[in-house]
């Protein structure tokens, strides 16, 4: 019996790990193992929002009033846009599964240059609230209702921390877009091995999925009075 | 036993297999390799180290304390030493020790595997491993922090004039290192057992594994954001936790804590499922209640996530709630109990063989009881306001991190030190080392109950002068428990070029990790194993017992 | 044996998403979208909030469901999506369960 050779003999998917059984195997453990990164995440996120909901109780008047500094259509198309590429980040799997090398190409390219259009808006909305002065820190102004500006500072702070947050996921996001769009175009994926693109969908979907909550927290607070 | 497994052993009679060490050489094909047994010798080098920078802090402070005025260090570098050993000892030995170290190498392995399900990943945390302790190195060597590893705000944030960013960034990515490695470890036990291993047959190490990588998961991101947030504030100035500022101190607490208690049950659950491995194997006996203790770990894992406020009694949270968070400490105790009790029916009227990994496995369970049963004493309310940060609290856990996971997972690197090096430790000496370490372990921390008990408060370098004699024999125990500790670095790493060669199952265990050769071949096994017996089958094992040699 | 048979054995479960869902569920969110925009802008007393995170829970779920295919995914998919929120749950809960009770006076 030769004691060289691997478990079972199999002439080799290309992509197919030698710790592996078979492609099945594998394609269940990387779509268990991003679903478990995803749990983190809800966690990592959640962490923030249970400190934000906390102080949300505490300081409704103030989170009114941040949120009212916010431009909402900005926001609103921002959230149609990333909903946008999340259907064509769906739109790409399901040509990875039917094997479609030019939709695969096109739906990843659009997500890109959707999750791009998401990043340009939220950029400009940024400089504007720097323009305000309403980066906290050292350079936060504020003038209206003095009692308040402690407080709308702290909402400042959460709004940056989770949307910078949030960013920072997409533009890691985007990477992971690039490289996978060099993929395909190498025609590397196909019925029988489209994993990589079905957890880069997770991921994608994920970060619209936190977008989603953001958008009403941040954004949509009605306030008690505006005054 | 299945024939492929005999037939392995036979043929690994031969002393020069290809195995796992000799398979490739250079320095990077260590560092970078996708091995998972040669990163948990990358691992198992630097825990060790950082154990040691742990243990010297600890050494000082104890110094420190044989009298009672502060005359060896400052106030403000005791604040540090104190702040360095929690930090050390926590976010870098006990928190990745068993999972990184045994759970990288014995895992696969007991799992019919040739490796975890990502190995690339689980190289990526030891890297992160390395980078998060650097970082907290330098900020050692450039001056150190003197917050507490809590962190407490607003001191950290606000007044502190140490390195608390610098450490805080580095348990940040300690917490990277250590999501990941759950993530694998869960992943791989979910998908890539061998054919025929269900989940009832699986040695309670993997159960405990498994345990402990859920809680892995879901405790640290909330570690990550927390210490994030106390970045951003110390570094920008808002007042996420500052109440000036119109934040709320106890909110640190409470996220810090939300991840810190689960925290130490990631510490003690591997250490759990060594003792069950250790005393199968030493009593030639199904561990008893084999479902309960595998439960008990689940158990554990979930209600370890519903006490964390019980670190907030006296902080200033609700009464109300500090109620409910006492009533579940108690809960949480009960899973515990039930494997103490299993552990403790298994040896009952069993023939024990008194090796190294029994001795200390035979202490965990006796000192993890004592500190276990102190820690209800901490979750009834009127009592830990009395105790509370007063040394009974260091005393309860150190009795159960040091004679509870220090001492588990002594005795997992001595029972899987065959399969790892292929040779034997020197036993005597072991043996030694073992009395030495419970004898100097207890000589240290029960005069701490005391200590706390009579009002010696925690976390000062000066103290009341009629505290003087239980502090000079706590320092002696400290030195004794130093020694212990010594003698097997120095035998273990003897016996890896001077040590009698062990064959593939010294112990005549059963498990998968056994059938294999020592030092394993890189893919663990010739052959896929396909597993047809229980978990623990040492009445069907002794049945077939007489091909397979053992010590 | 053929090991292109012996490899897809264990093959990736090949449920593909018609076209027609991926657009429902699209057009489902923009309008969740809307709605949820819609009805912050009008009084609706202490129900804004709880219909903000009810529409936006609805959207999230579906794209949990359908873009990330968790309706056809295995039980264990299920068990860890719906555990992660129950954790979350679990800080939020007790958390609140002091901050809302430290005004309570004892009787």
């Amino acid at each position: 019996m030769s004691d060289v050779t691997l478990s079972t003999e199999h002439h080799h998917h290309p992509f197919l790990q030698h710790h592996f059984e078979d492609l099945g195997q594998q394609h269940e453990a990387s779509t268990l193992g991003m679903w478990m990164f995803l749990c983190t995440e809800i966690l990592f996120f959640g962490g923030v929002l249970c400190a934000y909901w906390i102080y949300r109780i505490m300081y409704p008047e103030a989170w009114a009033v941040g949120a009212a500094q916010q431009n909402t259509l900005f926001g609103g198309i921002n959230t149609i846009v990333l909903i946008i590429s999340s259907l064509t980040m769906a739109l790409a799997v399901r040509a990875a599964q039917l094997g479609s090398r030019s939709w695969q190409l096109i739906m990843l390219f659009s997500t890109l240059v959707f999750g791009s259009i998401f990043l340009g808006i939220k950029g400009y909305e940024y400089s504007m609230h720097w323009h305000e002065g309403l980066f906290p820190g050292s350079h936060f102004t504020w003038h209206e209702h003095p009692a308040l500006a402690q407080k709308v500072q702290l909402f400042m702070c959460f709004y940056w921390g989770m949307t910078g947050l949030h960013a920072l996921h997409m533009v890691i996001g985007a990477g992971l877009l690039l490289w996978m769009m060099w993929r395909a175009w190498r025609c590397d994926f196909g019925p029988e091995y489209y994993g990589p693109v079905e957890v880069m969908g997770l991921y994608w979907h994920f970060v619209d999925i936190v977008w989603i909550f953001l958008f009403p927290f941040l954004y949509l607070i009605h306030g008690v009075h505006h005054g | 036993m299945t024939t492929a497994t005999l037939h392995d052993v036979r043929l690994v009679g031969a002393s020069t297999n290809r195995n796992y060490i000799n398979d490739e050489y250079g320095a990077l094909s260590w560092l970078l390799t996708k091995d998972h047994k040669r990163i948990a010798i990358l691992y198992l080098i630097s825990v060790s180290i950082m154990f040691v920078l742990g243990g010297f802090f600890a050494m000082m402070m104890r110094i420190e304390l044989l009298t009672p005025e502060g005359d060896l260090l400052t106030s403000d570098t005791y604040n540090k030493f104190f702040t360095m050993h929690g930090v050390v000892m926590i976010f870098f030995f006990l928190i990745p020790a068993i999972p990184a170290v045994l759970g990288n190498f014995i895992l696969p392995i007991q799992l019919g595997a040739k490796d975890l399900a990502f190995p690339k990943i689980n190289l990526l945390s030891w890297y992160l491993y390395m980078a998060a302790a650097i970082v907290g190195l330098v900020v050692i060597i450039t001056g150190g922090v003197d917050t507490g590893w809590t962190f407490y705000t607003p001191f950290s944030t606000q007044y502190s004039n140490t390195h608390v960013f610098g450490t805080t960034l580095a348990g940040f990515i300690a917490g990277f290192s250590s999501i990941l490695t759950g993530l694998n470890f869960i992943v791989t036990i979910h998908r890539m057992r061998a054919p025929g291993l269900t989940w009832y047959r699986l040695p309670l190490f993997v159960w405990a594994l498994y345990a402990t990588s859920v809680v892995m998961l879901l405790a640290t991101p909330v570690l990550a954001i927390t210490l994030m947030m106390l970045m951003i504030e110390r570094t920008i100035g808002v007042g996420f936790f500052d109440p000036a500022l119109g934040g709320d101190p106890v909110l640190y607490q409470h996220m810090f804590w939300f991840y810190s208690h689960p925290a130490v049950y990631i510490m003690i659950l591997p250490a759990m499922g060594v003792a069950s491995d250790v005393v199968a194997a030493f009593t030639r006996k199904k561990i008893f209640g084999y479902r309960f203790v595998a439960f008990s770990s689940l158990a554990i894992a979930f209600l370890g996530f519903l006490v964390w406020a019980h670190h907030l009694f006296v902080a200033g949270i609700s009464v109300y709630s500090a109620m409910i968070f006492s009533f579940l400490s108690f809960f949480v105790a009960v899973p515990s109990a039930i494997k103490v009790f299993n552990w403790t029916a298994t040896l009952y009227r069993a023939s024990v063989s008194w090796q190294t990994p029994m001795l200390y496995i035979l202490g965990f369970i006796g000192l993890f009881t004592i500190g276990g049963v102190t820690g209800l004493f901490l979750a009834s309310i009127g009592l830990d306001i009395h105790v509370t940060d007063t040394y009974f609290v260091v005393a309860h856990f150190h009795y159960v991190m040091v004679g509870g996971t220090v001492m588990a997972y002594m005795a997992g690197i001595h029972y899987w030190w065959p399969k790892i090096t292929g040779k034997m430790y020197p036993e005597w000496w072991a043996r030694l080392a073992a009395l030495l370490v419970f004898v100097g372990f207890n000589l240290t921390f029960f005069p701490q109950f005391i200590l706390g008990y009579v009002g010696m408060p925690r976390r000062y370098h000066a103290y009341a002068p009629e505290f003087q004699v239980l502090n000079v024999l706590s320092t002696a125990g400290a030195s004794v428990l130093a020694v212990g500790y010594f003698l097997p670095i120095i035998y273990l790493v003897w016996s890896i070029w001077y040590g009698r060669p062990a064959g593939p199952n010294p112990w005549g265990a059963v498990g998968l990790e056994w059938t294999t050769s020592s030092p394993p071949p890189k893919e663990n096994f010739h052959e896929t194993p396909v597993v047809t017996w229980d978990a623990y089958d040492y009445p069907a094992m002794m049945k077939a017992m007489g091909e397979t040699q053992h010590v | 044996m053929a090991d292109h048979e012996q490899q897809l054995e264990h093959a990736p479960h090949h449920h593909v998403t018609s076209l027609g869902v991926y657009f429902a569920v699209f057009f489902a969110l923009a309008a969740g979208t809307l709605l949820t925009w819609y009805a912050s802008t009008i009084d609706l007393g202490i129900w804004n909030t709880p219909i903000a995170l009810a529409i936006a829970v609805a959207k999230a779920t579906l794209v949990i469901l359908f873009f990330m295919h968790v309706i056809h995914s295995t039980r264990l998919t299920w068990v860890v999506v719906i555990g992660s929120f129950l954790w979350l749950g679990v800080l939020f809960v007790l958390t609140f369960a002091d901050y809302l009770t430290r005004g309570w006076l004892m009787k």
